[in-house]
């Protein structure tokens, strides 16, 4: 069976499209979410997605599989806030392990099953891992720039726990993604680095995504793109690029620049355009394939899906749209600089 | 489409902005004084939390252009973990700062693993070394990649510092070996500082060290191509402290050499500036010997060089080159040195040439003064010589006017037309505020930018400022102020701008002038416009904008929109503190054992008059680093006549500034009159102190008390509290002065502007304002061991005295213990100090001539200066009964101490 740098060397990629979208379609509950186990839990915990993987593994799973149907090479657990410290909003800080471990396993299932069914095109799982809800660079309260309220000890210690699970699990990737405070991503990346150091297993592929939140350019801490990237090359990420808060047409410039300093793969997987009035995204599949497609023929990306509102037939429309492009070549590194 | 692209092994960097080295890039700048260990002025900042003002040393760092900001918090007396966390995220919330990567230096592993946890951008950290063993090195190494962290490695091993070629490199290449192929790190990220020792120092062992680093740059380069190599370059040079041209010339000579075999970055003094081609022969040869070693003597030779140019003073002023070019090149040569010796016979020549008076200014004139424009803009001038510029501009201007008006009366009677320039500004520094060095230098600086300045100089009241704006149809108003009062009257003429409905922006500027008082308490007076500028230089964009109509509008809406955001912020911040009701801030008093003890008797009391105080006394007292910030070079005095990027110009200035200062002594420019005075006193027990004249009649003192709520154990502070209350039964006593150095100013400022010599104007009155200080600093200690004698053991030399480590203080009503200005009218009476030195009180109670101190004096060792910060409405209450005012002129006197609106 090929292996993902092989999959990448060849073709361009597909990774799958919004959970949350696709969640809401459903239409769930408290009791949906809080299933059997969690019935007479003593807070409110719908909206926590990441808990139904413990609670309604089968939605998570059928989602899973509409995505690989559609053609997804890679698919993201359901795991964008399964730390101690997102998790302490519904106070269930102790299930984030075991959310990390249902989530994979169940992605697992979906995978295998279809890697199976068609070894010439395997499918990989990527554990993501989402950008906390508190931030390290940025203070919260605006009368005291100074104040954190959160270390960055913590938020390793946090991210630890995840990337430990998800890796046990048997996650093929792992996917810093969503980053809006480049120093949270930072963290996350010394946790990785830290329990594949101390684990002595084989480094997983890392994947790297942040969000340019508008039109400055930059992220939400105040980074231009090719900061932003200079202070995450030290993870030697698999791929590097943009996810969320824009559509298509907003990323392209920065996906442009990206495609010309980046060392790796780059990745780009932007939300179907910008959402209405309502919050709700208007973007028709054909419609955000198109702009994709523009990407893979300026030879900008080598892996490419979607974000919130995005479903699986964006993604097939995608998918079909790409597949007989080449993909970026990967820059040579020169060793010299001469 | 599918190019493949290639990815150079250079050294990246970043803050929000990257930092990308490569082979082209220029030698890089390390800002270095934000640095505890090597600024004075920055540790005590951080020492006494005071992280604000010590962003702006990082902010001043930046703007000079630093490329990368060395932090260091290494000081026995600081929590130096804490210290760099605290610091480096309130840095991250200053987009203009944070913008360039940091380097965060310590000796202490844990405090640089605490600064890599506070930053989202790719940092150096500085230093490792094999100091302590290959162990130990590869763990700190490992962290450093896991924050992704580019390191400095010094060259130490196990045993010590390298100080030979084979030792330089082969511990380079050892600890390169170690973190490339054990430790994983990219060779681009390391960066040796192979150790640059001082040379000629008159040991021979250290004559080659020089050519041993520059040769290791070399080797190491060859040997590891993709590393850099870093290094403090002031240190070659040590031997010869003091001596500037030498210093200058030798790290020129220096750099030279070790950039070219590899030198990448550094922190650097004011020999960056010195251009090699320009050192003067000789000396650079001498230079060339002693860093290259190139013969036994050279050392020998440099030192009787060195004494020689030292008597001397510059010896490389006396290029007159440039006179051979033509006329053109030469106004512009002229304008952009500052040179003013040839200036009237080449305007004369130019007048000749063209066919048009205007037309000399409109060509050669103002292409010289763009290219000033350009070189301050971008850092490469400072202000001292852009004001000498506008000097030599003047004079220029001076010899066209007759013409230019000639003609233009015969313009005027041809066409009956007129003639508009690029905008008409009007200064003037408000009514009550005498302070006008600051407007002057602005004033200097837009009329370079082509401007017409009318400048309305100081006290001036309102009706006269929107009179002469209506009447001069004038394009902007510019107001300056020192003292606090001065902040109501701007708010005052913003309300009369409204009223009499005005539509140009209105400039605020000045010492006492904020952004925030501006947004909070000018700009909701007024909505046409009203603009805080920080310096003089920010003073021409900002008229730049205000005057273009394609900006105007977009940068007026921004600026209100800043402000509007200010003001929020503002408001929404200020119930953070808490307030204690002034019976209980009274409780909280500063404890002293008056039983234990025992005031001095004063060798004398009443009143001393001193007149034609000996100059040359008092000059051995001026604290100088306040005169550089005048001049808007901030830094610690003396280390600023050798930083990096303004040293030179520092240097330039402070020999400008001992030339006058030599004259105002020699010719006794100034007259400096004092007047002492030492009063039996004791305390209500509250916050009155009452202190008895010489004719028996008893004047009572008010003075406010803290009353934020402070941290267990700390007092809400009153100056009463630091007189014996009268239930102790023991006689205390209070002092007070006042003194001036500003008499016979008039004339020679007078004799400046017939010569259209800003500078020296200027010069003239911050040296003055300094004398005015160093006297009050004398005076001080004569009453501490003579008159008062209370402290007559005291031994302290000046750097001491300017860092108050003497017993008691000085505090001046006005200021941040005593804010209340009109206690100034008692200390005069009870000094008479307006007979005794000529010292006048405005009606804002600014003291004419504006070179003048006054105060009281507290003997008791315990006695400090603080801030008084803000008061509630109850002390207020109480304050305006003590003073006999109504709530309202209470209010007035005081409203930048309320912690109310009203």
């Amino acid at each position: 069976m090929k292996s993902l740098q092989q999959c990448a060397s060849e073709r361009i990629l597909i990774i799958d499209g919004a959970m949350g979208t696709m969640i809401q379609r459903y239409k769930l509950q408290e009791s949906d979410y809080r299933g059997e186990r969690f019935k007479d839990y003593h807070t409110d915990v719908k909206g926590n997605s990441d808990l139904l993987s413990i609670t309604q593994p089968q939605i998570i799973e059928a989602i899973h599989r509409e995505y690989l149907e559609a053609g997804a090479d890679i698919i993201e657990t359901n795991t964008f806030s399964s730390t101690v410290i997102a998790q302490a909003d519904y106070d269930m800080q102790d299930l984030a392990a075991e959310m990390n471990t249902a989530s994979v396993t169940i992605a697992r299932r979906a995978a295998d099953d279809y890697t199976r069914r068609n070894p010439d095109k395997p499918r990989f799982v990527a554990g993501a891992i989402g950008p906390l809800n508190k931030t390290l660079s940025i203070s919260p309260d605006v009368n005291n720039p100074g104040f954190r309220s959160v270390t960055f000890d913590e938020v390793v210690n946090a991210y630890y726990e995840q990337v430990k699970a998800l890796s046990e699990a048997g996650a093929d990737i792992l996917l810093i993604e969503t980053i809006f405070d480049t120093l949270n991503a930072k963290g996350a990346i010394f946790a990785i680095k830290k329990y594949f150091r101390e684990s002595g297993k084989p480094e997983l592929p890392v994947m790297i995504s942040g969000t340019i939140t508008d039109a400055s350019g930059r992220t939400l801490s105040g980074q231009t793109l090719e900061a932003f990237y200079i202070s995450v090359m030290h993870a030697k990420p698999f791929s590097i690029g943009l996810n969320c808060a824009l559509g298509g047409n907003q990323m392209r410039p920065y996906i442009e620049e990206l495609s010309q300093i980046a060392g790796c793969y780059v990745s780009c997987y932007p939300n179907a355009g910008l959402p209405n009035t309502f919050g709700e995204y208007d973007e028709q599949p054909h419609e955000t394939a198109h702009i994709i497609e523009e990407f893979a023929r300026e030879g900008f990306v080598n892996i490419v899906g979607g974000c919130c509102g995005t479903t699986p037939d964006h993604i097939r429309h995608m998918a079909e749209h790409v597949k007989s492009i080449q993909p970026r070549p990967l820059p040579v590194k020169e060793a010299t600089l001469a | 489409m599918n190019t493949t692209r290639t990815i150079k092994p250079y050294l990246r960097l970043s803050g929000l902005e990257p930092l990308v080295v490569r082979p082209e890039t220029n030698f890089i700048n390390v800002g270095e004084r934000t640095n505890v260990t090597g600024s004075k002025k920055f540790a005590r900042l951080i020492r006494e939390g005071l992280f604000e003002e010590a962003l702006s040393v990082a902010r001043q760092q930046v703007e000079s252009g630093a490329q990368v900001l060395d932090v260091n918090m290494d000081d026995a007396l600081l929590d130096g973990e804490k210290a760099m966390t605290t610091f480096l995220n309130l840095l991250a919330s200053e987009p203009d700062i944070s913008r360039i990567p940091v380097m965060i230096d310590s000796s202490k592993f844990s405090v640089i693993e605490a600064g890599l946890k506070c930053l989202q951008g790719k940092c150096i950290v500085n230093s490792i070394s094999l100091k302590e063993g290959e162990e130990k090195f590869i763990e700190q190494a490992v962290i450093c990649q896991s924050y992704g962290a580019s390191v400095v490695v010094m060259a130490f091993d196990e045993n010590g510092q390298a100080d030979t070629l084979e030792k330089r490199v082969s511990f380079c290449h050892r600890a390169y070996k170690i973190l490339v192929d054990k430790v994983g790190f990219d060779p681009q990220d390391i960066i040796f500082d192979p150790n640059i020792f001082a040379i000629a120092t008159g040991i021979e062992e250290h004559n080659n060290y020089a050519v041993d680093f520059i040769e290791a740059c070399r080797q190491i380069k060859q040997l590891m191509p993709l590393a850099k190599i870093s290094g403090g370059v002031s240190n070659v040079s040590f031997s010869f402290r003091g001596n500037d041209v030498v210093r200058e010339a030798m790290h020129s000579v220096f750099l030279l050499h070790a950039i070219k075999a590899g030198l990448d970055m550094g922190i650097v003094n004011a020999g960056m500036i010195q251009i090699y081609d320009e050192i003067e022969p000789q000396l650079r040869e001498l230079c060339e010997d002693a860093i290259l070693n190139r013969r036994e003597d050279a050392t020998e030779r440099l030192i009787n060089f060195a004494e020689t140019v030292k008597a001397k003073g510059k010896v490389v002023e006396k290029d007159e080159a440039w006179r051979n070019g033509t006329v053109e090149e030469r106004l512009s040569h002229a304008l952009v040195n500052g040179i003013t010796d040839y200036i009237e016979a080449d305007t004369e020549e130019a007048r000749l040439k063209y066919p048009r008076p205007l037309e000399v200014i409109e060509g050669p004139l103002m292409d010289g003064m763009n290219i000033v424009g350009d070189l301050f803009g971008s850092g490469k001038m400072f202000l001292p010589q852009v004001v000498k510029s506008a000097r030599v501009m003047k004079k220029s201007v001076a010899v066209l006017t007759p013409y230019i008006e000639a003609e233009k009366a015969k313009l005027v009677a041809e066409n009956g037309g007129q003639i508009k320039s690029a905008g008409k500004i009007l200064l003037a520094t408000v009514k009550g505020d005498v302070h006008d060095i600051g407007k002057n230098i602005v004033g200097v600086v837009l009329g370079c930018n082509g401007y017409d300045i009318i400048d309305l100089g100081v006290m001036v009241p309102a009706e006269k400022i929107l009179q002469t704006a209506r009447e001069q149809e004038v394009d902007i108003i510019g107001l300056s102020g020192l003292i606090t009062p001065s902040l109501d009257e701007m708010v005052h003429i913003a309300r009369e701008l409204k009223r009499q409905q005005f539509n140009i922006p209105l400039l605020i500027g000045g010492a006492t002038t904020s952004r925030t008082h501006t947004a909070v308490k000018i700009a909701p007076e007024y909505e046409n416009g009203v603009v805080h500028v920080l310096d003089a230089s920010r003073s021409v964009t900002v008229t730049g904008n205000l005057l273009n109509k394609a900006l105007n509008k977009n940068f007026l809406e921004e600026v209100k929109g800043e402000y509007v955001k200010l003001n929020e912020a503002f408001r929404n911040k200020r119930p953070v503190k808490q307030y204690l009701p002034i019976a209980e801030a009274r409780k909280n008093k500063v404890q002293i054992d008056w039983e234990k003890f025992n005031p001095v008797k004063p060798a004398f009391i009443g009143t001393k008059t001193f007149d034609h105080y000996d100059l040359a006394e008092i000059v051995k007292y001026i604290d100088w680093q306040p005169f550089f910030i005048s001049w808007e070079l901030h830094g610690k005095f003396p280390q600023i006549l050798e930083d990096a990027v303004v040293g030179k110009e520092a240097t330039r200035l402070f020999n400008d500034a001992q030339e006058m200062l030599r004259r105002i002594v020699e010719e006794k420019w100034l007259r400096a009159r004092a007047v002492i005075g030492i009063f039996p006193a004791n305390s209500n027990g509250v916050d009155t102190v009452h202190a008895t004249t010489e004719d028996g009649a008893v004047i009572p003192l008010e003075s406010l008390r803290q009353q934020v709520k402070k941290a267990p154990g700390q007092p809400n502070f009153c100056l009463a509290d630091f007189i014996a209350p009268a239930s102790t039964g023991k006689q205390d006593y209070i002092g007070g002065f006042a003194v001036t150095a500003g008499e016979g100013i008039e004339k020679h400022l007078d004799k400046f502007k017939a010569e259209h010599d800003d500078y020296s104007s200027i010069m003239l009155k911050a040296l003055a304002d300094r004398m005015a200080e160093a006297f009050t600093e004398l005076m001080h200690e004569r009453v501490r061991k003579e008159f008062w004698g209370y402290a007559n053991q005291e031994h302290l030399n000046n750097d001491q005295l300017i860092k108050e480590e003497y017993m008691g203080i000085r505090p001046a009503p006005g200021y941040p213990a005593c804010p209340e200005h009109t206690e100034k009218y008692k200390l005069f009476d009870m000094l008479g100090a307006t007979e005794a030195t000529g010292i006048i009180l405005t009606e804002s109670l600014a003291m004419y001539p504006a070179s003048s101190v006054s105060g009281w004096y507290f003997a008791h060792p315990e006695s400090k200066y603080f801030g008084l910060g803000k008061i509630e409405k109850d002390q207020l209450e109480d304050y305006a009964e003590r003073k006999g005012w109504t709530i309202e002129e209470a209010e007035r006197w005081l409203r930048p101490s309320l912690e109310y609106d009203i």
